[in-house]
């Protein structure tokens, strides 16, 4: 027992000297789990998904076959459906972007010039608890209120009319709703960071509330609404279950969802898959000009 | 700033038109959760306590429930020690391609839901199948993980920025070794940072339906099993109960971490967009 902790100790003492005076290995001690890990089981990954766009489906077998090919694209080019579905989701996801931009700016202004501290540190919570909290019972909350017999259409009655039902329309404030609080946060920081004294300075020149937004407001909050943007328009690509709550059409990710679980075509909806990544790769380029990575 | 009547108002009335937005719908699953009949026709007639008691009777919401525990405990579990060790490294150490850990690590919440499910879906087909291991909890736990990391990094790594190096340089000058440095001076600087994001990566991982699709095989979590009841009319008055809890399960978790990390301002970085992610 005396001996194992006399043997033990210097051992880690050693070791620990080793690592003061070898900065590197422990650098790489301490690298080798995450970056093992990211690499290897999330980069390999998506090269996997990105060679099974290139094999093949054998249409009398159902096998995948590990041959290499362009077939999976020229499918996805040339059927109009496809082509079709892309542009509904970059639609449905560009119409949610300006949407939230919209409904974000008021409170985010708000938030960040106008309120007390007391009040901004209670909105920040009131905005961020409904972001983390489950995305699908959110969905499904909307599939209750725009039911035929639901709240909204009850609501609307009265006054001879009534909600969109389930659909596109559905879908687009299904989305704005879900993807909300991810605008207001960077738009709130945003605009946190203006000088009140440009504001000021408008004000003693003469200009009016809305001669202000236009000139410097909206001008120096540009970044953000891009960097929230991100958010808005790459989750709304990637989603397939909004859309199959609360409409019956098809979207990118609905697609790949039924080609890698029903069809069993991994290839077809791995190719289509690259889809949605190569216009977010676009999308950041963008964004980056506009100055968005810096209001992340 | 100075405003006139009329814009503050307007604003005003616009902050509180969002707050209603975001609100509403979870009111409205809330109250319907004590919903006195089987339908969801609005108005309701009354309130009641039954569905509760059988949600918890429930055997399919039983083992949904404990496999989301299960699944939310071990991916926290991972994501705490790789998150925590790449924090380290970037905050400690200057070497090549320190500024691309931060994207890589960000990279499983940025990119579409649905691609790192199916990336994911491929691999464990491919790589996994022939040595028997099929789709099921581990692949849930391997999944999550993944993009559980992001928040745990984004927290210890706030947390070392702010603490900085000087503490641990005066530690070792004292003839504190690498272990009692870290057991006495690093690990209880971040402790509140690392629980705040172990609680968040858990309530990311309780929530998350997307990726789980891809990579639970016949495994059903609690957001799986609302998500294969819904389309089951006698199944809904429980679906809304399940509903709730997921809610407040969730809803918990992060607002303890909010207030963990909170900093002599009243503001915190750990809830902020960045750190949260795609469901």
């Amino acid at each position: 027992m005396a001996t194992g902790t006399i043997a033990r100790k210097p051992a880690r003492r050693a070791l620990a000297g080793f690592l003061w005076r070898h900065p590197r290995a422990q650098l790489s001690l301490l690298l080798a789990g995450p970056i093992g890990w990211l690499v290897i089981a999330y980069l390999g990954s998506l090269a996997v998904l990105f060679i099974a766009a290139f094999w093949r489906l054998d249409t009398f077998s159902g096998e995948v076959v590990h041959e290499y090919g362009f077939e999976n694209f020229q499918t996805l080019a040339e059927n109009d459906v496809y082509r079709t579905i892309v542009l509904r989701t970059v639609l449905i996801a560009a119409a949610v972007t300006v949407t939230d931009a919209i409904l974000a700016f008021p409170i985010a202004f708000f938030m960040a010039k106008v309120a007390r501290r007391r009040v901004r540190a209670l909105l920040v919570v009131a905005v961020v608890m409904p972001l983390w909290s489950s995305y699908l019972v959110k969905v499904y909350a909307w599939r209750i209120i725009l039911a035929e017999d639901g709240i909204l259409n009850w609501a609307l009655d009265p006054l001879g009319l009534s909600g969109p039902g389930f659909g596109n329309v559905a879908t687009w404030l299904v989305f704005s709703y879900l993807w909300l609080p991810y605008m207001i946060l960077p738009i709130y920081a945003g605009l946190e960071r203006i000088p009140d004294s440009l504001l000021d300075a408008s004000g003693d020149l003469g200009g009016g509330a809305g001669v202000t937004f236009r000139s410097i407001v909206l001008p120096l909050a540009l970044p953000a609404v891009a960097a929230g943007s991100i958010f808005t328009f790459s989750l709304t690509l990637g989603d397939y279950i909004t859309p199959q709550i609360v409409s019956s059409t098809q979207f990118i990710g609905n697609v790949v969802y039924t080609n890698v679980g029903v069809a069993n075509n991994l290839p077809l909806a791995a190719a289509f898959a690259t889809v949605p990544v190569a216009i977010m790769i676009l999308y950041l380029l963008a964004a980056r000009r506009m100055g968005a990575f810096e209001s992340l | 700033m100075q405003l006139s009547r009329s814009a503050r108002y307007l604003l005003r009335a616009g902050t509180a038109l969002t707050l209603a937005f975001l609100y509403i719908p979870l009111a409205v699953i809330a109250l319907y959760a004590f919903n006195e009949r089987r339908t969801l026709r609005w108005p309701i007639p009354g309130l009641t306590l039954d569905w509760f008691g059988r949600a918890f009777e429930n055997p399919g919401v039983r083992d949904a429930l404990a496999t989301s525990l299960k699944a939310a405990t071990g991916a926290t579990a991972i994501a705490l020690v790789l998150g925590t060790l790449a924090a380290l490294a970037v905050s400690r150490h200057r070497f090549f391609g320190r500024d691309t850990i931060s994207f890589l690590v960000l990279l499983p919440i940025a990119l579409p839901g649905i691609v790192t499910g199916m990336a994911l879906n491929a691999t464990f087909r491919e790589v996994l199948t022939p040595f028997g291991v099929g789709l099921g909890l581990f692949t849930v736990i391997v999944g999550h993980a993944t993009f559980c990391i992001v928040v745990i990094y984004n927290n210890a790594i706030a947390r070392l920025r702010r603490t900085g190096g000087a503490f641990e340089e005066a530690s070792a000058d004292l003839g504190a070794d690498t272990w009692t440095t870290f057991r006495l001076v690093t690990l209880p600087a971040l402790r509140s940072a690392m629980v705040a994001g172990a609680l968040l990566a858990f309530a990311l991982s309780f929530d998350e339906v997307i990726v789980t699709t891809f990579t639970a095989g016949q495994q059903q979590t609690l957001p799986i099993w609302i998500l294969a009841n819904l389309s089951r009319p006698n199944q809904l008055p429980i679906v809304n109960v399940v509903g709730v809890i997921v809610i407040a399960l969730s809803a918990f978790p992060v607002y303890l971490a909010h207030r963990l990390t909170l900093d002599p301002e009243g503001d915190s970085a750990a809830v902020a967009p960045a750190g949260a992610a795609a469901p």
